[in-house]
């Protein structure tokens, strides 16, 4: 087994113990962290496909910004142990069928179409952040502005919606 | 070198057990947490089919998905807050407001 190849499976196996673990935790701050050790795990794996830039995103923007809104969240409004009903118990089983058969159906569909996929080994061979860059600012800069504009409209509502109404 | 379909199927496991979380957690804060868990693994396919194919349309498109996602985040954890200080309770079965 090469370097990369035992690295990958660390990372994945780190990644699917961490998306467990969010499933089975009880309670919302466990699946927090859970979450944020998926999402390192998958920084690591752009770092392995080359894209070291998305891996340095995704560890500020995920992994810092978004999660510790999450957790900023779970503490102001005190979440604890979250309680099940004899129903969403019973919800579980087809849920894990369905995702069972929605793993299997992706699975098939890459196996039939797996000699169309080749990984050509072009990794370093080009600065990924420079191409990226002249991509973002040449060719999408209009969805790029326009998701200034999301942020924007985003900023505004979240503020409008956790205000505290006048009395 | 690692093959471009490990990439995948890792990223459809990770989908999968986002839409798993998605029905079977109760709290409204972990709901949210599955979905963001998969738009992640929808970001692992992206960037194994950028590093697959030579281009960098994939990761231009995970950057996209990751401003959506933080929008996303910012109004939905208003959304949460709102809930929370209307009901009382963050377990979804209790808000049912338009249940029969």
């Amino acid at each position: 087994m090469t370097a990369p190849l035992a690295v990958f499976f660390v990372l994945a196996g780190l990644a699917v113990i961490g998306a467990v673990s969010l499933i089975l935790q009880k309670h919302p701050i466990h699946s927090a962290l859970s979450l944020i050790v998926v999402m390192v795990a998958l920084a690591g794996l752009y770092l392995l496909l080359g894209a070291e830039f998305v891996a340095a995103v995704q560890i500020i923007v995920y992994g810092g910004a978004i999660m510790v809104l999450f957790v900023f969240v779970i503490m102001l409004l005190n979440a604890g142990v979250e309680e099940h009903t004899s129903i969403s118990k019973m919800a579980g089983a087809p849920g894990l069928l369905l995702v069972v058969a929605l793993a299997g159906f992706v699975a098939a569909t890459i196996a039939r179409s797996s000699d169309g996929i080749q990984a050509t080994s072009q990794t370093g061979e080009m600065s990924s952040t420079l191409g990226i860059s002249n991509m973002i600012f040449k060719e999408f800069v209009y969805p790029f502005e326009l998701t200034s504009f999301l942020i924007l409209v985003a900023v505004l509502g979240a503020s409008v919606l956790a205000q505290r109404e006048k009395s | 070198m690692v093959p471009t379909n490990y990439y995948l199927v890792l990223s459809a496991i990770l989908f999968g057990l986002g839409v798993f979380a998605f029905i079977f957690k109760r709290n409204v804060i972990t709901i949210f947490m599955s979905i963001e868990l998969m738009l992640n693994a929808v970001n692992l396919a992206f960037v194994a089919f950028s590093q697959a194919l030579g281009k960098l349309d994939g990761q231009v498109f995970v950057l996209f998905v990751i401003v959506v996602a933080a929008a996303e985040a910012a109004v939905g954890l208003g959304i949460i807050i709102l809930i929370a200080r209307n009901r009382q309770t963050l377990n979804v079965e209790r808000v049912d407001l338009l249940k029969l």
